[in-house]
């Protein structure tokens, strides 16, 4: 099997392909993670995710990240750190209660905390806070260093990484199937293909004449100075989760402000539909400062020393494409997953390699890569 | 976000006052444009004109400076302007973002502790962000004791201040021979200047070297006052370790160099084994040539070209144009060539966006063969790639996050790096307070790039995030 992409995502379907027993190569234009997969945050979130495949598949990740930190090295910055999601007004709060009472119908620990509470938990929020929800399952891993461990780990077990090659076109059989990949340097012939592009997944895509509209959605992220241990949950204000599931194409920005290990502190990030435009939106930033700011008012003295942005892989349905290609047999998609692909890149990667396998009980129509009409 | 066009505070802003931005500014208001002058110093002369504050009562300034009366002059005319009106002069405004819309904003963070914020406006904008050195890792450059060449001449400089009594000063560049001859000139002993290049470069073209007397004039003085002192020029050498103890305050007392050891280079930089030799010194004064500070041009697309010595500058057309309409550069963002060239590519760019028809012959000549000279002796001092063979697997690469030569090789060779970016997701190396303007040569080399691709720096310093949260919107 070939999988296009060195992200998050294409190191997950390599690692349990090629624990699974598969041959497997993996190919990138550029080196390991250079794409939305370096340029992201690396929260494993369930907190903002209702009811639903998103989050059915969210808690599998969840649990085999869980796995996965026992086995990678600690370089990985797994951190079961749990997440505080905050709201300024009862109406607001209120809000939270019902989704909080909807995802554990769903299996999702949440605990409200009272006003009172908060400073327990994170002793520098703004007091005037109303409330929150604590949900212990929210963790974090370094994303960059989480794709690099798990290739490692995949060539241990006998996968062949080739960076710096670009595929160029898909091999297609008489038949109609796709039986590979050609690069500038070779041609690989393989029983399947994974695309694992990310935002440029739509590309590859269309090199089989199959479309799927994967769209780059921007997001900002600011980096303090390093501190000492200042925020200790992932703590963000109830608006997110509207942000997270809009359509629009407009600057949405909720903070979402988190501690490293490392000592800075990261507060991504913005959502915006404005193509592969890199220039820095001034109005972007200003709205993430001026948020964290208002949740950790100590913040607002400190330094940021960078900022960096990303693409997020964007389908319209905010939902992944998984799975074999029915319009294109012989290749799987594994891309389009927005601004969760960190989170969701283990139980993508093993649903895929289980697919390949046989050994699939998990049901993929939500993720069905042909379920978008072109027009 | 909105983009009503607004009126512009001025006509032109010009970024650093360093010999470009100092020459630029003053030109363009001598026909009479209304400018406005941001630096992130306490005085205008950028790093060539550095000067003691006022209040140190230093009387004779101009003992380390070649030019000083050039200097002198600028600030004079400076002065008139800003009494007409014409400039304003921001003295600790370190440009941190340079917006793009009609007109330009420029946001500054101010203050000497950098907690203050201000916004301009200009119609057009020159950048004369000058350079920072280039430093290459080697086994014990974290001691104390070790400094930049060009810190040391900064420091003798603006405080006259010896880094030490008994300086080794090694690197690459034409600034070791000017750091040596400062440093001997304010009384330390120079027992060796160590230079990795061979200088070999110069004198193959020795046509272009005819055409630029002054640069000639530059470095018989050096030499001269070098031979006078009794200071050995070592050339294909390199300090490979520096010795002494770090030191565990207060009872170890703060540690010291208190020697290092030189080694013969092969054509690649490669320390050749057997060659090796110690001198003892209480200071080591490095530096490996300098790095455009682009970044500020670089966040906004602008095109970049390699130099010979492998750093990159901005790509600027005869009138100084980036490839950003209405972003204009000069001096060692253009390319590192000196104070002269940095004057006149300064004026250059004033002549042309105060819409100057005619452009003296003598000063297009002038840059012209400074140029020519300033890609020469680029040439010359490129690193060769062998120099990493002088690292241990724990020698320090990046300072502000404490990474060694072995994390970097780990990330190229098992976790799939190839180039400077990925090496710092992987390592954190550039991560950190500098921002990668330390590590950064030396990371790129390591990472297998020969080319590097521009450093990216969205702010190009800190900011308060409080301060971010109030910039301007309308
Ligand atoms: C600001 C921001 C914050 C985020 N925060 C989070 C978060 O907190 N949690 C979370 O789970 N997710 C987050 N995300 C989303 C997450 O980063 C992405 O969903 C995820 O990285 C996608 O991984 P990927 O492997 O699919 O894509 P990528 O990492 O983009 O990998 C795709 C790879 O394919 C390669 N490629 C493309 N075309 C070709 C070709 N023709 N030939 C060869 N190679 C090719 C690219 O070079 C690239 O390396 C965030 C994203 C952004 C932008
Ligand atoms: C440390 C050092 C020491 C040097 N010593 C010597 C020497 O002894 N002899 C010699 O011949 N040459 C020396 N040089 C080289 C010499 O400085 C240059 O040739 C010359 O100064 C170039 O002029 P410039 O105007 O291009 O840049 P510079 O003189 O470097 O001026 C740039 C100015 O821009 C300011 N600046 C930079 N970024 C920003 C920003 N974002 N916002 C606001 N202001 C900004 C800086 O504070 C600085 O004042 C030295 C260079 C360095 C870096």
């Amino acid at each position: 099997m070939v999988v296009i992409g060195a992200g998050v995502v294409g190191a997950a379907c390599a690692f349990y392909a090629a624990r699974a027993g598969l041959t497997v190569a993996v190919l990138d234009r550029g080196p390991v993670a250079g794409g939305t997969t370096g340029a992201g945050e690396g929260n494993l979130l369930v907190s903002d995710k209702a009811p639903g495949p998103e989050l059915e598949l969210a808690q599998l990740s969840n649990r085999l990240w869980r796995e996965l930190a026992e086995e990678l090295p600690a370089a990985v910055e797994y951190e079961a750190k749990g997440g505080l999601v905050v709201a300024g007004e009862p109406a607001g709060l209120a809000a939270l209660a019902s989704f909080a009472d909807r995802q554990r119908g769903a299996g999702v620990r949440a605990e409200a905390v009272a006003a009172d509470q908060l400073a327990g938990l994170e002793p520098h929020l703004d007091p005037e806070l109303a409330g929150g929800f604590h949900y212990p399952e929210d963790s974090q891993v370094q994303p960059a260093l989480a794709a690099a461990h798990l290739l490692r780990a995949a060539r241990r077990a006998g996968a062949v990484l080739h960076l710096g090659e670009a595929v160029e076109a898909l091999r297609t059989g008489a038949d109609g199937r796709i039986t590979g990949v050609r690069t500038a340097r070779r041609e690989l012939a393989a029983g399947a293909v994974v695309n694992a592009a990310g935002t440029w997944g739509g590309e590859i895509a269309a090199m089989a004449g199959a479309h799927l509209p994967v769209l780059p959605r921007r997001g900002f992220v600011l980096v303090t100075e390093p501190l000492p241990r200042v925020v200790r949950h992932k703590v963000y204000a109830a608006d997110y989760v509207a942000d997270v599931a809009s359509g629009s194409a407009a600057l949405q920005s909720s903070a979402v402000v988190e501690g490293t290990p490392s000592g800075p502190v990261l507060i991504g990030a913005t959502r915006e539909r404005v193509g592969f435009d890199r220039t820095l939106s001034t109005e972007a930033v200003r709205l993430l400062a001026a948020q964290a700011a208002r949740l950790f008012p100590v913040l607002a003295q400190v330094r940021v020393i960078r900022t960096y942005r990303g693409f997020r892989p964007y389908l319209p349905d905010h939902l992944p494409a998984i799975g074999a290609d029915p319009r294109a047999p012989g290749l799987y998609q594994a891309c389009g997953h927005e601004g969760a692909g960190i989170g969701l890149a283990p139980a993508t990667g093993q649903l895929i390699a289980q697919q390949l396998t046989g050994a699939l009980r998990y049901d993929l129509a939500p993720f069905a890569p042909d379920r978008f009409t072109a027009h | 976000m909105p983009t009503s066009p607004s009126e512009p505070d001025y006509q032109l802003a010009v970024i650093g006052a360093g010999p470009a931005g100092l020459a630029g500014a003053v030109a363009a208001a001598d026909r009479g444009l209304r400018c406005v002058l941001l630096d992130a110093g306490a005085r205008p002369g950028g790093q060539y004109y550095r000067h003691p504050a006022e209040e140190l009562g230093a009387r004779r300034p101009d003992r380390l400076h070649h030019h000083w009366s050039t200097f002198t002059d600028l600030v004079r005319r400076l002065d008139r302007h800003r009494a007409a009106g014409r400039i304003s002069y921001l003295a600790h405004h370190h440009v941190t973002l340079l917006e793009r819309a009609e007109p330009w904003r420029l946001h500054a963070v101010t203050g000497a502790d950098g907690s203050g914020t201000a916004a301009v406006r200009a119609d057009a904008v020159l950048l004369a962000t000058g350079a920072h050195e280039r430093q290459l890792p080697f086994p014990g450059w974290t001691l104390p004791g070790v400094v930049t060449a060009g810190g040391a001449q900064a420091m003798l400089k603006a405080g006259l201040v010896l880094p030490g009594k008994r300086v080794v000063v090694a690197g690459s560049g034409p600034l070791l021979l000017a750091a040596a001859a400062s440093l001997t000139a304010a009384g330390a002993r120079v027992p060796a200047v160590v230079e990795a290049g061979n200088y070999l470069g110069y004198a193959r073209r020795p046509g272009v070297l005819a055409q630029v007397p002054g640069k000639l004039r530059e470095g018989v003085t050096h030499g001269a006052a070098l031979a006078r002192h009794a200071v050995r020029l070592h050339r294909s050498s390199a300090v490979v370790e520096a010795h002494g103890t770090m030191g565990v305050p207060p009872a170890g007392g703060w540690g010291r160099v208190t020697g290092v050891t030189l080694a013969r280079l092969d054509a690649d930089w490669r320390p050749v084994p057997g060659t090796e030799w110690r001198i003892a010194c209480d200071a080591l004064a490095v530096g490996h040539g300098l790095v455009p500070q682009l970044e500020l041009a670089v966040e906004l697309g602008a095109d970049t070209r390699h130099v010979p010595d492998g750093t990159l500058a901005l790509v600027v057309d005869r009138r100084q144009r980036t490839t950003v309409d209405g972003l204009w550069a000069a001096g060692e963002a253009c390319g590192v060539g000196g104070a002269e060239l940095a004057l006149a590519e300064g004026e250059l760019a004033a002549l042309a966006i105060a819409g100057a028809d005619r452009v003296p012959a003598g000063l297009l000549g002038r840059r012209r063969r400074l140029r020519a000279f300033a890609e020469l002796m680029a040439a010359a001092h490129r690193p060769g790639a062998g120099w990493s063979d002088w690292l241990r697997p724990d020698t320090e690469v990046c300072r502000c996050e404490e990474v060694p030569a072995e994390r970097i090789t780990e990330a190229v060779h098992e976790l799939g790096a190839s180039d400077a970016r990925t090496v710092k997701l992987l390592t954190r190396a550039g991560m950190g307070w500098c921002q990668g303007r330390m590590c950064g040569a030396a990371v790129a080399c390591l990472a297998g790039q020969d080319a590097p691709a521009p450093d990216r720096r969205p702010f190009s310093c800190p900011v308060p995030l409080g301060r971010l949260a109030e910039l301007p919107t309308d």
